[in-house]
């Protein structure tokens, strides 16, 4: 054979050079790959949060409205006054509220999506949880400023039903009530409910995707009637997903503080209260110290949803 | 007999499934009819006319051509950062497994697992503490940051379902890691990286939140939309804008979804059924 | 999967099996060849030169994957000529030398389609032309007939004893199935748990079994007892008993009582007891109608015990 080298000269230049170095050294090239999104996200995103943290430890000081860069838990006992805590309470119980009905509304179209839509229907069923989850947030906002509005949608609606009556006893009923569905808990729910439901359907849908249907038809076979098949079989082995879904529900109703903003009573939520404190309040150390607050409830949430095998199902 | 899937739900199920999807689809339809109202002091239901004066007025209002142009540079630009950063991410952990890989995966969701406002808070507060002024680019730096997880998410359920054994084939018939890069590897990541890209660029066309914090006296359409709701001064416009907002927003997500569902001929191939 | 202490020659030119049961650093040693995992000590030579640190694609040595690999964005032909490709061959040149290697796995006119349009024989076929096509030193198959159907599996079998004679290229071939070992390659490396336990021709490792592992591995043989290889050749050792080597006769012998029978198609197979030993034997059927607790007698020629120098494996 006229060249007896199996060693071949294949991809000379810098390129071959740069890759055979490469190779003998995989955990340099992994580095580098690693380097840049490690960087960006450990130094510059993950350097904040703790910079923010940090200064939930410092106090501002009440006559000269400057921070004073001492480490001190004063801040956190401005935190637990009635007044922030209620705002806290306020805030979780919305939370939790929102998760429960998206929760509720989003098993139908789950569990049809996953159970019984093909082809075609599949598609559009996917399609019609993606398009809303995707669209626009503050148009979405904005849709139901447009339907809650006094002149608005619904209780044109309600009044050609003859059905304003009951609009006035929801609105007359203490806390979830108000002047009118804008202003009122009843309305912030609403927005919330509508903005997030689609993070709770996909997850729903895939956990609930992973159930095979012969599942079902052993439940049946002993003898199980269809509810006592949802409640032994479909609902735990549905309930990672649903887990996973509520863990953006309720993160992101924890959070937010545009839709309170704009729908709602001028009772603050957590949100709210932050954007106050850091903006014209000036005060940093205490809306440090109310982010704190989700972070806590969702790292107690998320290690919960770990235990409960919800990971898998995101 | 017949057998047939879809035919065997539960009536009440497809009452559930059918309300809950117009129910997430109606609100949004609304604002199709509110953009050709003839009224434009309240939101009065029914419209008393139709009109398309408002499309017109629109386009002829500068301010919402600015913030359009700047939220289509921050989205394009985040886009881009996030595709290299995202795309490295993926590459990594899905090459090996090493130490800390959970680590990583955990990093990249952070900033979309916590709520808005405190990445929003914390970047603002970390230009405050290094004395950056607040620019274009404090935007597209928040932006980025969360949207590397959505180009990540894609690459990575893409690079799991490239079989391994292409890169080392690639290797096996001579081509060095670049060409392998080049011609095997890229090819079949491509279409999740479109996808990846369109979902991130419509992440970021739309955000709010984090852009309030890092903004400064630049208005993105969303902050533009966001001080429209807060303080009503133009409705009629911002009907508009809300309608043309909606139909952009679509074609990414449509296309993403005909990218990563379409793609018969990029999968890998099915290995035999015996084995 | 680890490797250890692995010694081994393949010679030029040779048709050189790699077998064991799964887990057993057969693959593991494939790899090393390939240049896919570097050895964390001793050397690899190729040739005789040594390739420690040369990366996959400098090595003159192509592999078929056991799960073909083919790129599913590519064509036949451009899967084919991709080695070309990369080398710097022009178009019409490469597409040439593409279309002569898939006649030669007997898939002329196959170029135009995707790989997710072929059959599992067919993607086996265009993997092998793939890798063919660069004229390598030595061709790794990694299980490439795994993944067929029986029928199929033995015509390839054929094809590539036949290719390989045709070509004159080194082939190593790893499988874990003893058969096509046995029937396709000139030596055969028998591998357990990271080490190698025999090499030889297919005919020493069948008849001269040196470990008990490798007796029952290829050909599931019997392993007689030291005690009983004692009496009957007087050294105190294992030794290896091949099922067909046992017949049954009408005197002399040893007495048996049979355990049970099994109809296996070109043979009968009994499963017998010699005092304490179980024995199992491969029967033409003429022996006729035996069951279950029938007493029979047996015999074979002393040559056939194979006693093994290594006790335990």
């Amino acid at each position: 054979m006229a060249d007896t080298t199996v060693i071949g000269a294949a991809s000379s230049g810098w390129a071959g050079k740069v890759s055979d170095a490469l190779w003998r050294r995989p955990t340099l090239f992994l580095l580098l790959l690693l380097a840049p999104p490690a960087l960006w996200l450990g130094v510059i995103y993950l350097g904040s949060l703790f910079a923010l943290l940090a200064q939930s430890f410092f106090s501002i000081d009440e006559f000269s409205g400057l921070i004073k860069y001492e480490l001190t838990l004063k801040t956190y006992r401005e935190l637990l006054i009635p007044a922030n805590l209620d705002i806290i309470v306020r805030t979780t119980s919305m939370a939790a509220a929102v998760t429960l009905a998206s929760a509720i509304i989003a098993f139908p179209i789950a569990y049809f999506a996953a159970r019984y839509a093909r082809g075609r229907w599949k598609a559009l069923f996917y399609l019609g949880v993606m398009l809303p989850l995707w669209s626009s947030y503050l148009v979405k906002v904005y849709a139901w400023k447009l339907i809650l509005a006094k002149e608005g949608i619904l209780n044109w609606l309600f009044g050609k039903l003859h059905l304003t009556w009951v609009l006035e006893a929801l609105l007359s009923v203490p806390v979830i009530g108000g002047n009118s569905l804008s202003v009122s808990y009843t309305g912030t729910f609403l927005v919330f409910v509508y903005v997030w439901l689609p993070f709770m359907v996909l997850p729903m849908q895939a956990a609930l995707e992973r159930v095979p249907a012969s599942y079902l038809e052993a439940s049946a076979d002993l003898g199980a009637i269809p509810f006592q098949t949802f409640r032994n079989v479909v609902f735990p082995l549905a309930l990672p997903g649903i887990i996973a879904g509520s863990i953006f529900t309720f993160s992101l109703t924890l959070g937010d503080y545009i839709i309170p903003q704009i729908i709602g009573s001028s009772r603050l939520f957590i949100g709210q209260a932050v954007y106050a404190h850091q903006g014209t309040a000036g005060n940093i150390p205490l809306a440090a110290a109310f982010t704190v607050v989700p972070v806590v409830i969702m790292g107690f949430y998320l290690w919960m949803a770990k235990r409960k095998g919800a990971f898998d199902a995101l | 007999m017949r057998s047939d899937g879809a035919t065997g739900a539960p009536v009440a199920l497809k009452v559930g499934a059918g309300a809950g999807l117009l129910f997430m689809h109606l609100p949004v339809l609304l604002i199709f009819v509110y953009a050709f109202t003839t009224e434009d002091r309240t939101y009065q239901w029914p419209p008393p006319g139709f009109t398309l004066k408002w499309l017109a007025v629109t386009w002829n209002r500068p301010d919402v051509w600015e913030a359009l142009q700047l939220s289509v540079k921050v989205a394009s630009i985040s886009t881009v950062v996030a595709l290299v950063l995202g795309t490295l991410c993926a590459a990594a952990v899905s090459r090996t497994a090493f130490f800390g890989r959970e680590v990583i995966s955990l990093l990249v969701i952070l900033p979309i697992a916590l709520p808005g406002i405190i990445t929003g808070i914390a970047l603002r507060s970390a230009f405050n503490l290094a004395d950056i002024p607040f620019s274009f680019w404090t935007i597209v730096l928040g932006h980025a940051t969360f949207c590397v997880v959505v180009v990540y998410n894609n690459a990575v359920a893409r690079f799991r379902r490239t079989a391994g054994s292409l890169v080392e084939a690639s290797m096996d018939l001579g081509a060095n890691g670049f060409q392998t890069f080049r011609y095997v590897v890229l090819p079949n990541i491509a279409t999740a990286l479109l996808a990846g890209g369109m979902l991130a660029f419509a992440l970021s066309f739309d955000e709010v939140i984090v852009t309030t914090f890092t903004a400064g006296q630049q208005a993105t359409l969303p902050i533009w939309m966001l001080e429209e709701l807060v303080r009503p001064r133009q409705r009629p416009v911002t009907n508009v804008v809300a309608m043309v907002v909606v139909l952009v927003t679509f074609v990414p997500i449509l296309a993403a979804y005909y990218l990563t569902q379409g793609g018969g001929s990029l999968r890998p191939e099915r290995q035999s059924d015996r084995v | 999967m680890a490797v250890d202490r692995v010694d081994m020659a393949v010679e030029e030119g040779e048709f050189f099996a790699m077998l064991g049961p799964s887990g057993s650093g057969k693959t593991t040693c494939l790899r090393l060849i390939a240049g896919f995992e570097q050895p964390s000590e001793g050397a690899i030579e190729i040739f005789g030169e040594a390739v420690a640190g040369v990366p996959p694609y400098r090595r003159q040595v192509n592999t078929v994957f056991q799960d073909y690999a083919l790129f599913p964005h590519l064509s036949v032909t451009d899967n084919v000529a991709y080695g070309l490709m990369i080398k710097g061959v022009a178009k019409s040149e490469r597409v040439q030398a593409a279309e002569e290697a898939l006649e030669m796995v007997r898939l002329p006119g196959y170029g135009s389609r995707k790989p997710s349009q072929l059959s599992g024989g067919q993607r086996q076929r265009v993997a092998l032309a793939r890798a063919l096509v660069n004229k390598p030193k030595v061709l790794l198959l990694d299980e490439p007939l795994g993944a067929l159907d029986l029928k199929l599996r033995e015509d390839m079998q054929e094809e590539l004893k036949a290719l390989q004679r045709a070509l004159g290229i080194t082939f190593i071939f790893v499988t874990h199935d003893q058969g096509e070992a046995l029937s396709m390659a000139d030596r055969v490396a028998v591998f357990n748990e990271g080490r190698v336990m025999q090499v030889g021709t297919p005919r020493e490792v069948y008849h001269k079994p040196n470990t008990e592992f490798v007796a029952g591995f290829v050909g599931s043989s019997n392993v007689l007892p030291e005690t009983f290889v004692e009496k009957l050749t007087g050294t105190a050792a294992l030794a290896s008993l091949r099922p067909e080597t046992i017949k049954v006769v009408k005197k002399g012998g040893h007495e048996a009582e049979v355990l049970g029978t099994s109809f296996t198609g070109a043979a009968t197979k009994l499963v017998l007891r010699l005092g304490d030993v179980q024995l199992n034997a491969l029967v033409d059927h003429e022996v006729g109608d035996l069951k279950a607790g029938d007493k029979i007698r047996v015999n074979w020629t002393p040559g056939s015990v194979h006693l093994m120098g290594g006790a335990g494996g």
